[in-house]
């Protein structure tokens, strides 16, 4: 029999669970069916809602690949070999965590917008070369806010996993004669598949879902919209069938937001990663 | 050659190929994407002059946003480390049906967009809503208030706080508690004697991470608070969103810069946490 003490601690955890967690995701999917299964069909079909589905996943795949390039580089480097300053490096790729999403859409606005400094570089370009390139309020800043917050999930998922081998079996390579290329492709990355596409399926799960940063660089809606601004924009219409059609649209996001849960445990489950480097 | 130069025998000889390649391309995509914006707001609040800096900042609107931020996040810091030493207590030391699934879920505020979270949280703690209309019996309005910005950030920090403190639990050496009992400790005081002071940097690092990531949150908590001036429901990020709104850039600058300082200083101090964390536990 159980002590009185941890039926009592489990009981409080799953409580609290279930109030905090598990009451939300019912509520979206009760909401999204509240007008019928037709207008559930209807309110995803919208050209809105389409055109946000579209530069969601753009915005998404974009960034899940130059972050995978750019994770296995980082994790590479401060692994692989022993330099001064390797610490603040680290710390600084996690630095997007800490930084406010509405912070990092800013820091683009006065970088490529109207007042900032690259700004007026983009616009004697396009007077010069008769181009339209618009960065702020159009789909490469809706691209490189969505960067800007997933930066350090594939790189710290990686750097773990290699810090904990060590380096001899490359060290061992390399003075064999191979080259890096072959190096990574034959020793490092057979280890660090796992880790890789653990951080990739984080990495795309904040993609998919991020606002405050895209928000301050997009303003058209059904051109430059992503699904959560979309879902903004019908929520506060204030309408209750666009209420209800942004709970259809969330009820979306809610499914492979679960998914992602599920592969990422199946993921922890095949290779055993350490919880502690999760999305945090 | 590069490799040859092992100079005193603590740097290592750098065998591996691509030092040059990784270090260049790792320091270009990080200024790229995330220094040279961040160094743009920070050249651009350079235009104010100290006196409309001062301005902006002691404007009453963003001292009560500031004041709001920073209290609700710290409250709900506090009640996400309380409830992620239980959580992980529960996780780590019982077992019972369904705890994979209780593990599994503790992450959904990551995997869920935060606009999402927002709406849903806002309909359901609205006065029509089913805990909405179950705490309007006791007389307690959640939405639109700075109950509901804490329930908000509750919701997003669950996760910091389990996921600093369970993986110190497991890893906590038994052989210290079974020494305690024999020497005829209560179960309490090997607790708080025994367990709780190994945890606290854990804590610590939970609580810093749940508050930094409180302070910056704006996806779900604008729907849920009232984002009202006088009733001081605005948050900190919602007042530069409305700043940029309204196209006053300078003021939006000098809010985020001090943001900015703040993070800085919120990274270094959990990082200086897990270095004694890491001294702590490694042999």
């Amino acid at each position: 029999m159980k002590k009185k003490s941890e039926l009592f601690l489990i009981g409080i955890s799953v409580l609290f669970l279930f109030v905090m967690l598990v009451l939300p995701l019912i509520s979206v999917m009760v909401h999204s069916l509240r007008g019928g299964l037709c207008f559930y069909v209807q309110s995803l079909s919208t050209s809105t809602v389409r055109s946000a589905f579209r530069i969601t996943i753009l915005a998404t795949v974009l960034s899940v690949m130059v972050n995978t390039f750019f994770g296995i580089i980082a994790a590479w480097g401060i692994t692989r070999f022993s330099f001064r300053g390797k610490q603040i490096l680290s710390a600084l790729i996690d630095l997007p965590f800490s930084i406010s999403p509405v912070i990092a859409g800013l820091s683009f606005l006065m970088t490529f917008g109207r007042l900032g400094w690259a700004g007026k570089w983009i616009r004697t370009l396009n007077h010069a070369l008769g181009t339209n390139i618009r960065i702020v309020y159009a789909v490469p800043g809706v691209v490189l806010a969505t960067i800007f917050v997933t930066v350090p999930f594939v790189a710290r998922e990686i750097i773990p996993v290699l810090t904990g081998r060590g380096k001899e079996e490359e060290e061992a390579a390399a003075l064999m004669g191979a080259g890096g290329i072959l190096i990574f492709r034959k020793i490092t990355f057979p280890h660090i598949r796992f880790a890789l596409l653990y951080g990739i399926i984080l990495c795309s799960a904040r993609a998919l879902g991020e606002f405050g940063a895209v928000y301050a660089l997009s303003k058209t809606r059904g051109e430059t919209f992503t699904l959560p601004l979309e879902i903004d924009a019908l929520y506060l219409s204030n309408s209750s069938d666009s209420i209800t059609a942004a709970f259809a649209v969330s009820s979306i996001l809610v499914l492979l937001a679960i998914l992602v849960l599920f592969l990422k445990n199946w993921v922890e489950y095949k290779k055993g990663i350490n919880k502690s480097n999760g999305f945090n | 050659m590069r490799y040859m130069d092992g100079r005193r025998g603590g740097r290592d000889k750098r065998v591996i190929p691509g030092f040059g390649l990784c270090m260049g391309g790792t320091l270009l995509f990080l200024s790229l994407f995330i220094f040279i914006p961040l160094a743009s707001v920070m050249v651009y609040t350079l235009k104010l002059t100290p006196r409309e800096f001062l301005s902006v900042l002691t404007a009453p609107n963003v001292i009560h946003a500031a004041r709001t931020s920073v209290l609700c996040s710290l409250f709900a810091a506090l009640i996400n480390t309380i409830f992620g030493l239980i959580l992980s207590w529960v996780l780590v030391r019982y077992e019972f049906p369904g705890k994979r699934i209780m593990d599994g879920i503790i992450e959904l505020p990551f995997a869920l967009p935060t606009a999402v979270a927002g709406i849903t949280l806002s309909k359901l703690y609205s006065d029509t809503g089913i805990l909405g209309r179950i705490l309007a019996l006791f007389g307690i309005r959640v939405a639109y208030t700075k109950w509901g910005i804490t329930i908000a950030l509750i919701f997003i920090g669950i996760p910091f706080a389990v996921r600093a403190i369970q993986p110190v639990l497991e890893q906590l050496d038994p052989q210290y508690e079974e020494a305690a009992c024999i020497l005829g400790a209560g179960s309490f005081y090997r607790f708080r004697k025994v367990i709780l002071p190994e945890l606290f940097p854990a804590m610590l690092t939970g609580f810093g991470l749940a508050f930094a990531r409180g302070i910056g949150e704006y996806g779900s908590v604008i729907y849920i608070s009232g984002n009202h001036a006088r009733e001081q429901t605005q948050v900190i990020s919602y007042v530069i969103m409305q700043k940029l709104n309204y196209a006053d850039y300078k003021g939006a600058a000098a809010i985020a810069l001090m943001m900015l300082l703040l993070s800085f200083v919120l990274l270094f101090l959990v990082n200086l946490l897990q270095m004694f964390q890491t001294k702590r536990t490694s042999p």
